[in-house]
């Protein structure tokens, strides 16, 4: 059986891989802080195995997750200049290889959708082959490794080391903002545990009135709108909210379909989004790009469809998520 | 009550455009401290919730194949691709189809060959700008006109990029909700559900973006004809004063 803990040991073999390249790369100013950085977060990646496991304890990860925060909030990170083709020669490649650079790329979620839907059919004697409620997470592995094999056979690439150099190159430009997701899920189980969902349940089952599904699911989707506003990022709305009623009101008390209330009240989040200068890479940094007088330009051609949209979340989830 | 400070920390942080690691860090540990948590408690919270959240960041596996595509020209062919479309369109239909293509491209994954700097800049703009001149007689479009025309291609990068991602099973938005929901409240959520749940709104934002985008054609229309008459007229006049000078 594959089981999803080896990937994820894959990944964090291959943060240690990167972390090392990047030690001796001297074209970046800050080449030590940018490899601990990835060095670490690939050991707290297989130290991970053992804290879920229960067999080593988890207050070292957690230090270590604070000297990641450190390390990247304080700008140790930076990066090199990678070794890679100029744009007239990636024009000559893009006609040379023409629309069979497309093959390797739609790769990845053929095989991470075939996995999802029927690897979990598949056994290899009584045991599925894929470790069963991992089976996306392992399909997308999959389908990574799968695509990088016929990625290299499409371009008649031989060197194993082109795409690990191509990779380094995309995840120091990402930078410490690749961790950003994972760490707003470490808060949401933080505010949990300290009993913020609890307080703000509270609150709202005051405003609320008892049992009323459409003002419930329009608080939550408009709580969304409102929070991605101020902050400008429907990923650090989106662990307020469903503390507060996405996951308590309308999963719990409502016994709504999960799936659908979170997917559709983070989508209710993308259209504050577009509303808001504080998403300044979406809404400000295009106009700067397109030397626009305007510089909210983008944001008046698209809030009419962004307060449209929400109005079609709300009624998404109240009609097809109970 | 008082542990919602916390939340108000994150708000206030990102509000003022703090780095938001070190907002996400200030904003735990002011929580757990405020929730009456001990140090090690918080400690012990980062880390096992860190464990339990590691599906969020699997993403980085797919880098090094989008890479090796870009180094080999990925981007510059997502542009012939365009391109080819580019001729023979008015802009409110050429930027429909542009969001029909972003949004497609995105669901499958491929978020990074559109954007801002990647697409719009080089690309679209400029087809929705050509396709409105044409539209106008082929004369250079007002300054007016030209800003709206940009801020629409803009925006409609956005809107099939945020409508579109994700019904893609591995992207950070996804990823980040199974692994809060999943670390948090300790069920089990599957990212194929959650991408699926994507795809009612992603038609939604089809339709609404992509009937304004054509309403957008008329209004072009309209504004173009009264330009031309504006400057028919300022041009007439020129011309009398010419003549009566």
């Amino acid at each position: 059986m594959i089981k999803a803990e080896w990937f994820f040991w894959l990944v964090g073999a291959v943060f240690l891989l990167k972390a090392a390249q990047m030690t001796v790369d001297r074209t970046n100013p800050k080449r030590f802080g940018t490899a601990a950085f990835w060095g670490l977060l690939g050991v707290c990646f297989f130290y991970s195995t053992w804290v879920n496991e229960k067999k080593l304890p988890a207050e070292p990860l957690g230090v270590a997750v604070l000297v990641l925060i450190c390390i990247g909030g304080f700008n140790f990170t930076g990066k090199g200049k990678p070794d890679t083709t100029s744009e007239d020669e990636r024009v000559r490649l893009a006609t040379r290889f023409g629309n069979k650079l497309f093959i390797p790329a739609l790769t990845i979620p053929v095989v991470a959708m075939l996995c999802a839907v029927l690897a979990s059919k598949v056994e290899f004697g009584s045991t599925p082959v894929l470790e069963e409620g991992s089976e996306t997470i392992l399909g997308l592995g999959l389908g990574a490794i799968v695509a990088l094999g016929v990625g290299m056979w499409v371009l008649r690439e031989r060197r194993v080391s082109v795409p690990l150099h191509a990779g380094r190159g995309l995840l120091e430009s990402m930078g410490w903002a690749l961790l950003l997701p994972q760490l707003l899920a470490v808060l949401g189980a933080i505010f949990q545990a300290a009993g913020v969902g609890t307080q703000v349940r509270k609150i709202v089952e005051s405003v609320l009135p008892d049992g009323q599904k459409l003002a419930a699911v329009a608080l939550y989707c408009a709580g969304m709108f409102v929070f991605t506003l101020v902050m400008g990022n429907a990923f650090a709305a989106f662990p307020v909210m469903t503390a507060a009623v996405g996951w308590p009101v309308l999963v719990e008390q409502m016994n709504g379909n999960a799936p659908a209330i979170l997917a559709v009240g983070m989508l209710a989040g993308f259209c504050g989004t577009m509303c808001t200068p504080m998403a300044a890479n979406f809404n400000l940094v295009p106009a700067a790009l397109l030397e626009l007088k305007d510089q909210y330009g983008p944001i008046k051609a698209q809030a009419p469809t962004a307060v449209a949209l929400l109005g079609c979340n709300i009624a998404i989830i109240y009609f097809f998520a109970f | 009550m008082i542990v919602l400070l916390g939340v108000l920390v994150v708000i206030l942080g990102f509000a003022m455009r703090r780095n938001p690691l070190l907002v996400v860090g200030v904003a735990g540990i002011v929580t757990g401290l405020l929730g009456k948590l001990s140090p090690v408690e918080i400690l012990r919270t980062f880390g096992e919730s860190f464990a339990s959240s590691r599906s969020v960041t699997i993403f980085a596996i797919t880098l090094p194949v989008i890479g090796l595509l870009e180094r080999n020209g990925l981007q510059q062919q997502a542009r012939t691709l365009i391109g080819k479309l580019g001729t023979k369109m008015t802009t409110g239909r050429f930027l429909t189809l542009y969001l029909l293509l972003r949004q497609l491209t995105a669901a499958v994954g491929l978020q990074t060959i559109g954007g801002p700097a990647q697409s719009v800049r080089p690309m679209v703009a400029p087809m929705a700008e050509a396709a409105a001149e044409r539209q106008g007689g082929g004369r250079p479009l007002p300054d007016k006109l030209r800003e709206k025309v940009r801020s629409y291609a803009a925006g409609t990068d956005n809107v099939g990029l945020f409508f579109g991602e994700d019904c893609f099973l591995a992207i950070g938005s996804i990823l980040l909700i199974t692994g809060l929901v999943n670390s948090t409240y300790h069920t089990h959520l599957e990212p194929l559900h959650l991408a699926l749940w994507a795809i009612p709104s992603a038609v939604c934002a089809f339709l609404v973006h992509g009937g304004r985008l054509l309403r957008l054609d008329r209004k072009l229309e309209r504004e173009l004809v009264t330009a031309s008459a504006e400057m028919s007229v300022a041009r007439t006049d020129a011309q009398e004063g010419e003549a009566t000078k």
